[in-house]
């Protein structure tokens, strides 16, 4: 399956990507081989399988409802670049 | 031209569970920000979610009462996009094969009519943190305390025709997680939340009309508000000549209108994929069967036997089970009382309510318990106070004065049923209004209304109604002869 230069230049826009021009013919080449090796799965008679939506043949478990959790704010907020408040600040997002 | 207006809803309730859908962190509101976040709610890497029991377990049980298919097998998926509240850059939702599908909910119209409202799905999902943008000068602050809470999204089928329909059916969704008991329903705290797509179209046309998403709908008001605007709007753009755009528009109360938020297309392409994290969730009969064993009476089961059983009139019933408090407080009134459940329903509906309403107070937190209803609604049946007295009583009780009997006692407001004191009234009342009994003999027989108020004021309220009429129209045919 053969992507497009758009195809490429609107996935890395999702992704947050900056992508240079010279970049992106290397990468219309590179993620379209991988489609294509995908892309022979399909060739496989899959009828009467049942679709697997994860590679585990087991079923989820569940944890009881418990808070087993304290607050740890100021440790994990160490990393952070830039706090107020007890906020996280991030640049000015406003709709 | 004639346009018809279609509208499906998406609302998001919050599952009542203590800790987080993928976390042991508490969900309880209004902590210090980012004090109940822990590293798989901040996204660190490396960290593995594992579901909430709790939350599969209040999800069916919505599933079941709405009538819905709760699935054996689903699964969680990742759906992608950036947005500083969103720690991981993706949210962990369902897209195909979500825990319910295909229910449907019977709304009453004010008309009288029912109508039936489909619910396609009804997924899990976490919550995202919240973004703050007051006293932080050019930036924004998030808290990522909600990051991670339940949330239980319920999309409608496009079924609702107008404003005040998509209100009545998002009331009655409101109504059932609380019957339910799986969402608090509190709307100012963000626990019950609604969008609204919107679009118009020619009547009688089958082609639906491009809709736009209306966000922050955090009131029956506003839903209802937002939706007539959004109509007037559109239909405005298409009769001028243009077109409707697809996009998400949020509501601004203050100025009643809708704004556009952001291009859909393109924040929509969401990639979604199944979560690699996380196994299918099955469930068994057994399990299924359990859930369905705690299924309270649902409202509109409740309502009809109200109708059955007691014979009450459709508005008060309406009112009576709004919530599973008040109807409770009703049985427990009318039980009380033993064989008057319309009386009950009166004072519940009416003298109840106002002062529930007057202090701002919710059912559980009423003032007069509901067997001290009973007995205060007992002396109106026993004749021992009149209804007019009787409200009185009640305020009193309202203030903490005593019970309906000590109130009663120490004010002595018990009825006046001795025949001779309310004959002795009545005379007094008759030799002071000469006029007005002349005018009883020139046939108005209104001016008998104007003798019992006479009567009634002269024993301050106290004389017994009934036998205050019986003696004046005697008296007063007696002089007529």
């Amino acid at each position: 399956m053969a992507l497009s230069r758009q195809d490429v230049e609107h996935i890395a826009h999702l992704a947050r990507l900056e992508v240079s021009e010279d970049e992106i013919a290397d990468y219309v080449a590179k993620l379209s081989s991988i489609l294509d090796m995908v892309a022979q799965l399909g060739e496989t008679d899959t009828t009467g399988v049942e679709p697997m939506a994860h590679p585990l043949d087991m079923a989820q478990r569940l944890r009881p409802d418990d808070v087993t959790e304290s607050d740890q704010r100021e440790f994990f907020q160490r990393n952070s670049a830039d706090v107020a408040h007890g906020l996280y600040r991030v640049p000015r997002v406003i709709e | 031209m004639e346009w018809e207006t279609v509208i499906g809803l998406e609302i998001h309730a919050q599952l009542a569970t203590r800790s987080k859908i993928f976390s042991g962190s508490s969900t309880a509101y209004g902590a210090e920000p980012n004090t109940q976040a822990n590293l798989i709610d901040l996204g660190y890497p490396g960290v593995l979610p594992v579901l909430n029991a709790e939350a599969v377990r209040l999800a069916a049980k919505f599933g079941l009462a709405i009538g819905a298919t709760v699935s054996r097998r689903s699964i969680f998926a990742r759906k992608n996009y950036f947005y500083p509240d969103l720690p991981k850059g993706y949210q962990i939702s369902q897209y195909e094969l979500p825990i319910v599908e295909q229910g449907s909910l019977t709304i009453r119209l004010d008309d009288g009519t029912e109508k039936v409202i489909g619910i396609t799905r009804a997924h899990l999902e976490e919550d995202a943190g919240k973004s703050l943008h007051e006293n932080l000068g050019d930036a924004t602050g998030i808290d990522l305390n909600r990051a991670g809470t339940p949330l239980l999204e319920i999309v409608s089928e496009p079924d609702m025709r107008s404003a005040r329909e998509a209100a009545t059916y998002m009331r009655a969704i409101h109504q059932l997680v609380r019957y339910l008991d799986i969402c608090d329903g509190n709307m100012q705290e963000g626990s019950f939340r609604c969008d609204a797509n919107v679009s118009v179209r020619p009547s009688g046309e089958a082609k639906l009309g491009t809709r736009a998403e209306l966000k922050n709908l955090n009131s029956f008001r506003f839903i209802e508000k937002a939706i007539e605007y959004e109509i007037e709007r559109q239909i405005d753009i298409i009769e001028g000549g243009g077109k409707v755009v697809q996009e998400t528009r949020l509501y601004d109360s203050d100025r009643d209108e809708t704004r556009s938020m952001r291009s859909k297309e393109e924040a929509h392409d969401y990639r979604y994929f199944p979560d690699p994290d996380l196994l299918p969730v099955e469930l068994d009969d057994a399990f299924i069967k359990e859930v369905e064993a705690e299924l309270p009476e649902l409202p509109w089961i409740k309502a009809q036997r109200f109708a059955e059983e007691f014979g009450l009139r459709r508005d008060d019933i309406d009112i009576l089970t709004a919530s599973r408090a008040t109807a409770d407080y009703f049985e427990a009134v009318a039980a009380t009382l033993g064989d008057d459940p319309k009386l009950a329903a009166n004072w519940v509906v009416g003298e109840l309510s106002g002062a529930l309403n007057r202090d701002g107070l919710e059912i559980e937190a009423s003032r007069v318990p509901p067997h001290a209803l009973g007995e205060l609604l007992q002396r109106i049946k026993d004749g021992t106070i009149s209804g007019k007295i009787a409200k009185e009583v009640f305020e009193a009780m309202w203030n903490g004065e005593g019970t309906a009997d000590e109130i009663i006692e120490n004010k002595g407001l018990k009825q006046i049923t001795d025949r001779d004191a309310i004959e002795q009234l009545v005379d007094v009342t008759l030799s002071t209004s000469a006029e007005q009994v002349q005018q009883y003999r020139d046939g108005n027989q209104k001016v008998l209304g104007f003798f019992v108020g006479q009567v009634m004021k002269a024993s301050q309220g106290k004389a017994n109604p009934k036998q205050v009429n019986e003696i004046l129209r005697q008296k007063l045919s007696d002089e007529a002869e």
